[in-house]
């Protein structure tokens, strides 16, 4: 067989996976506490006040990359709900539960963040909007996915079940993101393109990176946090969680 | 540096409810999750504990 094959299918296996994680998540906290101090700093002390938009422009700092974050956590479920479905493995499903909470907060705070800056900006909270509307199918989807969860008693299918959902939901992250484009929509277009330079202060751009890194770090500390319990609670009759969970 | 005063940065140009209250909801939403998965290890950790115990 096969040797790299043999070993990526080692850290398949919970009781292996288990005791990785546990040195890898200190690792991300860290990074995700000193990119926030930087990202604030760099968003809130030092970029210049928006021309047209004064200091209330300065939402973006979190707006931005909680809604990237929201999106982009929607596709890594579906992608270890495709993984859970092809080669079903379990840590697959479990991967995918212990996203989706996260996924579910950075959705709310994208839709909380926005009513904050639209209702100075725009004159309303909230407007059913193509870009608003599709975020807060999004937002359903991942209390949908949750629900879904909780409501198998079987963890097995319930992982199964919630992988058709998040395959079958995964549909509405490119509407979300190019609904400004093929819809009317009062929401601004893309804040960042790949194929234009950028059109915001080099400053804006930095503390908006740094806190999508922020975010991206945060993530992956946090739903290694949930992976880590979700593993010990299924797992709880097996020998190896004995010996390893107290550590 | 942006900001005459601490007083000046706290107002943000008269949009303080707004940006304060996003990047409130962010640090709350954060904060309340790693406190529950907090939680949440420390009850399964408890119930293996008790497992060992009794048996």
């Amino acid at each position: 067989m096969n040797h790299s094959l043999v070993n990526w299918f080692k850290f398949a296996s919970p009781a292996s996976f288990y005791p990785l994680v546990g040195r890898l998540i200190p690792f991300f906290a860290t990074a995700a506490a000193i990119l926030t101090i930087a990202g604030l700093w760099v968003g809130l002390v030092v970029a210049p006040t928006d021309a047209q938009q004064g200091e209330g422009y300065r939402i973006i700092f979190v707006h931005v990359p909680a809604s990237w974050m929201s999106m982009f956590i929607y596709c890594v479920m579906a992608f270890w709900a495709a993984l859970g479905l092809a080669f079903n493995t379990r840590l697959s499903g479990m991967m995918t539960s212990a996203l989706a909470p996260t996924g579910a907060l950075f959705a709310f705070l994208s839709l909380w963040t926005g009513a904050l800056w639209g209702k100075p900006m725009w004159g309303a909270w909230w407007v059913w909007d193509a870009r608003l509307t599709s975020q807060l199918i999004l937002f359903f989807l991942y209390l949908g996915f949750i629900a879904l969860q909780a409501a198998i008693d079987d963890p097995r299918r319930a992982d199964k079940a919630g992988a058709i959902l998040a395959l079958v939901g995964v549909i509405n992250v490119p509407i979300i993101y190019f609904s400004v484009q093929w819809w009317n929509t009062l929401h601004q277009g893309a804040s960042v393109s790949m194929t234009k330079a950028p059109s915001m202060a080099h400053t804006m751009l930095l503390g908006m990176l740094l806190m999508a890194l922020a975010f991206w770090a945060y993530t992956i500390a946090v739903a290694l946090m949930r992976v880590r319990c979700i593993i010990l609670e299924r797992e709880l009759t097996s020998g190896w969680v004995k010996k390893n969970a107290m550590e | 540096m942006q900001w005459n005063s601490f007083n000046d940065f706290l107002a943000m140009g008269g949009y303080a409810l707004y940006v304060w209250g996003s990047i409130g909801a962010c640090v709350l939403g954060m904060g309340i999750e790693i406190w529950m998965l907090k939680l949440r290890r420390r009850a399964i950790l408890a119930r293996l504990l008790r497992k060992e115990l009794t048996q």
